[in-house]
């Protein structure tokens, strides 16, 4: 492979990872706290109706924890690559 | 004895005693950390590591109005608040995944430079240093106030007095010690912020549902044996108050979903917070820092709305329907401050606080609600003094760090930019620690004159920085055929359609209006991710009927996507 080619299919798969955390996230803020709340809201686990909970607590942990996954994924692509250092 | 002592200090001593150090504390760290090169001034010579760099981007980010006013806010707004929380946690991904480890890879100072290199044209850059001091200010204003507030309910000092001293202290750390002194004062600050909010946070939770985490106690049951969880309970006191449900909430899904998408951009736009990337050593470290930083704000951002139900639910019990002679003391300490106010319209002595505003007799200040939380509960004096130095600390982190942004754009982007490039380092940190003082100084006076429309302003700030420079950031690595036509008409839409609507409902200008001329039923806060989406669209249209960016300009966009080969953030 070129540098030219690396550096274009480094950027393919990195974009294919971003893609699929923002769904994600979308998912768990925009989908379950907002435009699902009230469907979500009937199932109740302990005193949290699970839409407030994700409105109010679960996304935020799915936040946290996509950006470590995403370091992960990154670092290892980075080494894939050659591009560690 | 012992115990006896320690009761008698009170809460005014314990205050000096625990301000006292902690502020002791920073000075001590500005002395030992001062900057001696521009570098170190504006970015700490890139090396500051990446556990330091989430603690201070933690603490940068957190300020006045997340320590004191969030979780009142949410405690009034019940699940509305969401929109707070989500938008202020969500827009680190944003930032993480699509710019911290790019803009960390391309090694400049500030945002502006970035816009002016990637888009190859001073316009750029003047249009980005202009909404970057217009964010920066907006927000400073609003922490000067913030520590004036606190100052006067605690140490029982003019407000005033309290800016002037809250002044003093942030001058001397930004202009001593730029970036580095901010930073590792910032790791401090943090420490002492997130142990006020915690405490607090954890007595109340075992007070009321037995529980020891906070997040999990405002899902449990009550302690007091009935069997019914707090939520449940919160629901039914507020319904029978004539207030909508507390898990409910009473805006429109469409602008729920506007104000936090706009929050969110807005977060990941805001050059303070941006900047903070510039000064770890590799695009890894970027990444890394981002997500420490995300997760020691969700420590707070999590707790605030348990202590959100908690204050509530407390509130009501403790002053609904009871005799107004029998009120505890914090309600009179604060009704001297006139954030409460108790107005007895049908004479029969009893608080009736109901949502119905004929018949409500009393009013409560929604930032009052953290720091009179521990009164409330009736926690240690010294818990009630800690309170105090955590809402210093997480306004005086804030003001420092925009105050650094300010002082950048200035020295940096203005004057070796563009008004004298010859200049030498050595005069460019004196223009940069000038305009620190003098940045301090405008920060100062509008903490002692506040505009009217703080509140309104901060909002802006956000709406502001999610319609200029998120799309042009965004577009500028992830596209590289965006040129400088398309980012600049972008960005000069983005901006004008933001203030335009803001200026029309919250000023009344442009002929006013009320929430039924909302366009699409958006409000003014949430309108950023309209103004953002015009944004994006007119930097598409106007790019395609002008040139492509040239060929030096598309090479840099190749070589910020990848992450090897950073070296220091260089002075060019």
């Amino acid at each position: 492979m070129t540098n030219k080619e690396k550096a274009t299919a480094y950027w393919k798969e990195n974009i294919k990872y971003v893609t699929l955390l923002l769904i994600i996230w979308f998912l768990v803020s925009f989908g379950a706290g907002i435009i699902f709340k009230d469907a979500l809201d009937k199932i109740k686990i302990g005193g949290f109706k699970l839409g407030f909970w994700f409105a109010q607590q679960g996304a935020m942990y799915v936040f946290v924890i996509l950006i470590f996954v995403y370091l992960k994924l990154m670092n290892r692509l980075d080494k894939k690559y050659g591009y560690n250092e | 004895m012992n115990s006896l002592l320690i009761e008698g200090i009170g809460v005014q001593n314990w205050t000096y005693i625990i301000v006292g150090v902690t502020f002791a504390l920073y000075i001590g760290i500005a002395i030992w950390s001062r900057a001696s090169s521009t570098k170190e001034f504006y970015v700490a010579s890139g090396g500051v590591s990446p556990i330091a760099n989430g603690m201070a981007t933690a603490a940068d980010w957190m300020s006045a109005a997340s320590f004191i006013s969030m979780a009142g806010i949410i405690s009034f707004a019940g699940y509305d608040g969401a929109v707070y929380l989500l938008g202020w946690t969500g827009g680190y991904v944003l930032l993480a995944l699509l710019l911290a480890p790019y803009l960390r890879k391309f090694g400049k100072f500030t945002v502006p430079d970035f816009i002016g290199d990637r888009y190859y044209s001073k316009t750029a850059r003047i249009v980005a240093v202009f909404c970057a001091l217009i964010v920066s200010f907006t927000y400073v204003a609003g922490q000067m106030r913030g520590v004036g507030i606190v100052f006067s309910r605690f140490l029982e000092v003019e407000i005033n007095t309290g800016v002037i001293i809250g002044m003093i202290i942030v001058l001397f750390y930004a202009v001593l010690g730029g970036m580095k002194g901010i930073t590792y004062t910032q790791v401090a600050q943090y420490c002492v912020l997130i142990f006020a909010f915690m405490v607090p946070a954890i007595f109340i939770s075992i007070q009321m549902t037995g529980n020891p985490i906070p997040q999990l106690g405002f899902g449990d049951k009550l302690a007091d044996g009935s069997g019914t969880y707090l939520l449940d309970k919160l629901d039914g006191l507020s319904t029978d108050l004539g207030f909508a449900e507390y898990t409910k909430g009473s805006k429109s899904l469409t602008d729920v979903f506007a104000i936090t998408l706009a929050l969110m951009v807005g977060t990941a736009g805001l050059p303070h917070v941006i900047v903070r990337f510039f000064t770890v050593k590799r695009v890894r470290d970027a990444r890394k820092s981002a997500g420490i930083a995300l997760l020691l704000i969700v420590v707070l951002y999590s707790t605030a709305p348990a202590v959100a139900v908690f204050a509530r639910t407390n509130m009501i019990e403790t002053v609904s329907n009871q005799p107004y002679a029998n009120v505890p003391d914090w309600f009179k300490k604060w009704e001297t401050t006139g954030l409460i106010a108790f107005n007895d319209k049908n004479n029969d002595g009893i608080i009736q606080y109901v949502a119905n505003k004929t018949n409500n007799e009393l009013m409560i200040d929604r930032d009052i609600m953290v720091l009179a939380n521990p009164e409330i509960a009736r926690l240690p004096n010294w818990v009630i003094a800690l309170v105090a130095a955590g809402g210093l600390a997480a306004a005086l982190s804030t003001a420092a760090g925009l105050l650094l942004v300010i002082s950048a754009s200035v020295s940096h982007d203005l004057i070796k930019k563009i008004i004298n490039p010859k200049i030498s380092d050595k005069g460019e940190l004196i223009a940069a620690r000038l305009s620190a003082v003098g940045a301090v100084c405008v920060a100062g006076y509008f903490g002692i004159n506040p505009p009217g429309f703080v509140a309104a302003v901060v909002a802006l700030a956000f709406g502001l920085a999610a319609a200029s420079f998120f799309p042009a950031i965004v577009l500028g690595i992830f596209y590289k055929r965006m040129n400088k036509q398309g980012a600049i008409s972008g960005m000069i839409t983005g901006i004008l359609l933001m203030l335009f609507y803001m200026t029309k409902f919250k000023f009344n200008w442009f002929g006013g209006g009320t929430k039924e001329d909302w366009w699409f039923g958006i409000s003014p806060e949430g309108f950023g991710s309209i103004a953002m989406l015009f944004n994006f669209m007119v930097s598409f249209v106007v790019m395609k009927f002008t040139k492509a960016p040239p060929k030096e300009v598309q090479e840099i966009v190749e070589n910020i996507r990848i992450p090897s080969g950073v070296g220091e953030a260089i002075n060019h």
